[in-house]
């Protein structure tokens, strides 16, 4: 049984139908990339898996359970955890009590603030420090982290690229891969093709809310994925 | 010598004003609520404190144990019940839900109890004063409100910088969806911080009433005065509510000084300035 | 290609104004087939609707949500009171003067209150309201806190004779009413109306398209000021007795207005004239049980705001695209009307 399954999800913004007839399948400890131009709908995607926007009940299934109308807290408590695009750290708070933010769905795991400071060492230093004083990157592993603490099966991972210089993304995927080695599901959103790819074992291309292509990413096709991600 | 006196008793005012601001500040700083039914609350918790101390002896003070926990649960349900749902609608709904709740508690204590005034009593504490250098003679239950303000502060800072429901609070005023994103239960939560604002509620209102006459009209123009504390200070910032409070109840005793009657206009007057000079208050910290 | 016609009206529209002339004429020669008290009821109906269409005007449409209107109220009675009163001036011409001289005082007043924006507008109007107040009250030659009462030789200045006064009052109060009715009307069918709806539904978008949101508000501030100061002389020319306390009441001239508004469907023409009979029908049912019917208010309120937020009458014009008043346009095809959608006018005010 997947870990994670939609089946004929959709999803809206009032009148505004943003995703239509989306099935997509993560197994548990698999890392699946979803990719896609601006406005195909992957943020929205997650934000229905997370529990941000409302859809019917049977179209989003974790472990086999119904969650499409939970609420997104009661999500996270059952074991999906988002980072969210652009980071969303809380500005009032310390880098610290951001990571502790995520403790407050109470879930037991591997993960507490001695083993995210191991995997982000510069993260202690700035611990202390107002969220909103760190550079992109350092914000951008604070939020990993901060996801972390509520030890997630499922991470959703929205735009981790966004903004960032080559060298640090490079090393958030390389943060990544030791979070994937611990057995945690991931679910990628990414603009940055190659990451995506490089990062996962199966991708879904999204396109204007549709489903245009889903395949392995070993040994695939450039050109299907050109003609799916521009809608050719 | 005089106008120092009249410096003192204005800030010794504003004690009470902060405390009439806390509840206010708190819901407008976690949930965005401003809640035009505030006044009437304190008018409330004073009426239930009436009626403690009519059925068990205890003084005002002491009913507090009863008239706390009474109005947090008050303030928890008309958050969860009610209060909740109108949030996401845009300014109309909270202004005006609140509004008919500030209706209805007026006219149901005017059905209630009548249009009498009534005080609480606790004795000889009212009276009494202590002696400053300098000639100035201080009463007595106006430092220890005073007091009492300073302390609710603190006890707010406490509990927003260094407490885990402090630090939820804390997330929810900056960014409430992503809030929820990290597991934590929104309408819960903003029923706890209505909830824990009534009690600072009860504390003003019993306070209050051993002081002043209250009527079951009385909600209104302590609204007046909470917001006019809140805005001075600025919105966000804790200790700008004490501020705030001070310089209202300054303004008010220096108003006074000139002319008994002149107190709450010079109180109002000061508002509008501050408001027209310095829109965020002196000291803002929340985004709008 | 077919012509194609804008259209005011609807068939609804046409049929209720068919409806509404004898409906009128009752109401006009009610003097002459009905007594005082029906007089006075109607004609307290008649500005309770009044007071409810401006404030609809400038929060339904305007999107300028004011508790402090009772200022105006106030300054159109004190008007009165001091020219009639003080100055000796004759009543009519003090009556007309009321309403300009609210307007007035709402200019600088605007340069306050404009500062501010949402809840803070709102309070920010009740604060200046009281201030008016407790001014009035410490001004010796306004009587101070008791206030002033009109003298029976002012009040011969109307009519000499009892009847007649009566029934001039309930005149110019139905007079007044409909002439307000009909500038918010013709206001809201006119460019600007066209451009406050625009504001109201967004202002950042309407300003972008060059609508001047500044000064569409600012003069449906004053225009709404001075009619409700107008309004104020004539209410408390016919009760007779004015103090800082009644004429300044945000219990009497506002918070039962904005109720009336709400219930009856703000941002449209007929909501206020729902919400003022339901407010007075339960006042009159409620009469034996002291303030319950304001409670009974209140809760309603609540309920619509919570359930029903456009209110009973934006709930008819969801339910059946009943325009009585129309003030939208329609696109007419050729031989006959094409409803291009209903013109629903529910304010989605400003996130804040």
């Amino acid at each position: 049984m997947s870990l994670l399954r939609t089946q004929n999800l959709a999803a809206f913004y009032g009148d505004f139908q943003a995703l239509f007839d989306i099935n997509v399948s993560v197994e548990e400890g698999e890392t699946v990339a979803i990719i896609g131009a601006n406005g195909a709908g992957k943020t929205t995607f997650l934000r229905a898996v997370a529990g941000a926007l409302a859809t019917a009940p049977d179209t989003v299934l974790f472990d086999g359970q119904p969650i499409g109308d939970k609420t997104a807290h009661e999500i996270v408590r059952l074991g999906i955890a988002m980072v969210p695009e652009g980071r969303r750290l809380f500005p009032s708070l310390s880098v610290e009590e951001n990571l502790l933010l995520g403790t407050h769905s109470e879930r037991a795991g591997p993960w507490n603030l001695k083993r995210v400071y191991e995997l982000f060492p510069r993260l202690r230093e700035l611990r202390r420090l107002p969220a909103p004083s760190l550079s992109g990157g350092q914000q951008q592993m604070a939020a990993l982290g901060r996801a972390l603490m509520s030890n997630p099966r499922l991470l959703l991972c929205d735009e981790l690229s966004l903004g960032l210089a080559p060298v640090v993304i490079r090393d958030i995927y390389q943060c990544l891969g030791a979070i994937t080695a611990e057995g945690t599901t991931v679910v990628l959103v990414e603009q940055d093709i190659s990451r995506a790819l490089d990062a996962s074992v199966r991708f879904y291309c999204f396109q204007e809310g549709r489903l245009a292509l889903n395949a392995p990413t070993k040994n695939f096709d450039h050109a299907a994925l050109t003609a799916a991600y521009f809608g050719l | 010598m005089e106008w120092v006196n009249t410096i003192i008793q204005g800030i010794l005012l504003g004690g009470i004003y902060a405390l009439f601001a806390i509840g206010l500040s708190l819901s407008f700083g976690i949930m965005r609520l401003v809640n035009i039914a505030h006044g009437d609350l304190i008018v409330l918790s004073a009426y239930v404190a009436l009626i403690v101390g009519q059925n068990t002896g205890l003084d005002p003070i002491s009913s507090l144990v009863i008239v706390a926990p009474v109005m947090f649960a008050l303030g928890y349900a008309l958050q969860r019940g009610l209060l909740n749902s109108t949030l996401s609608g845009g300014l109309l709904p909270p202004l005006l839900v609140t509004f008919g709740i500030s209706v209805i508690i007026q006219n149901g204590l005017l059905q209630g109890f009548g249009a009498y005034t009534h005080r609480l009593q606790e004795g000889a504490i009212e009276t009494a004063s202590v002696q400053l250098p300098g000639g100035i003679s201080v009463g007595v239950y106006p430092l220890m409100v005073f007091a009492v303000a300073v302390c609710a502060i603190a006890s707010l800072q406490i509990l927003f910088y260094s407490t885990r429901l402090g630090r939820a609070f804390r997330a929810v005023s900056d960014d409430a969806d992503t809030a929820e994103l990290m597991g934590i239960d929104n309408r819960k939560l903003y029923a706890v911080a209505l909830g824990i604002a009534m009690i600072f509620t009860a504390i003003a209102g019993i306070l209050f009433a051993i002081r002043a006459n209250f009527d079951p009209a009385a909600g209104p123009i302590r609204l007046i005065l909470a917001f006019e504390a809140v805005i001075i200070g600025g919105l966000g910032s804790i200790w700008g509510t004490l501020l705030g409070g001070v310089v209202l109840g300054v303004s008010q005793a220096v108003g006074a000084a000139l002319s008994p009657t002149w107190q709450i206009l010079a109180g109002h007057i000061a508002f509008l300035i501050i408001l027209i000079v310095r829109p965020n208050g002196l000291f803002p910290r929340t985004r709008d | 290609m077919e012509s194609v016609r804008v259209e005011r009206g609807t068939r609804a529209s046409r049929i209720f104004a068919i409806l509404a002339v004898p409906a009128l004429a009752a109401l006009v020669t009610l003097p002459w087939w009905g007594g005082a008290g029906d007089m006075r009821l109607i004609a307290e109906m008649a500005y309770f609707l009044a007071l409810a269409q401006l404030w609809n005007l400038l929060a339904g449409y305007a999107g300028l949500v004011s508790v402090g209107q009772q200022a105006y109220v106030g300054l159109g009675a004190y008007a009165l009171f001091y020219l009639t009163g003080v100055l000796n001036m004759n009543v009519y011409l003090a009556l007309m003067i009321a309403g300009p001289f609210a307007g007035l005082i709402s200019i600088p007043v605007s340069f306050a209150v404009f500062r501010l924006r949402g809840a803070y507008f709102a309070v920010g109007t009740w604060v200046v309201a009281e201030v008016f107040a407790l001014s009035a009250s410490l001004i010796g030659v306004l009587g101070g806190g008791s206030g002033l009462s009109l003298t029976p030789a002012i009040l011969r200045q109307v009519s000499p004779d009892r009847a007649t006064r009566d029934t001039i009052l309930y005149l110019m109060t139905l007079a007044v009413s409909v002439l307000v009715f009909a500038i918010a009307y013709l206001l809201l069918r006119s460019r600007h109306g066209l451009a406050l709806t625009a504001i109201r539904d967004s202002e950042p978008a309407s300003a972008s398209l060059g609508v001047n949101t500044f000064r569409a508000k600012f003069i449906i501030y004053i225009v709404t000021a001075a009619c409700t100061g107008l309004v104020g002389g004539l209410i408390f020319l016919q009760k007779l007795r004015l103090s800082p306390e009644a004429g300044f009441s945000v219990n009497d001239w506002t918070v039962v207005v904005i109720f009336m508004v709400v219930i009856g469907g703000i941002g449209t023409i007929e909501g206020p004239f729902i919400g003022m009979l339901v407010f007075i029908v339960l006042r009159e049912l409620f009469a034996d049980y002291g303030t319950i019917y304001l409670m009974l208010m209140g809760a309603i309120a609540i309920a619509v705001m919570l359930k029903a937020p456009s209110g009973i009458w934006g709930w008819v014009i969801q339910r059946y695209d009943l325009q009585l008043f129309p003030v939208g346009r329609r696109l007419a095809l050729g031989a006959g009307p094409v409803t291009t959608g209903p013109y629903s006018g529910q304010p989605e005010m400003e996130q804040l």
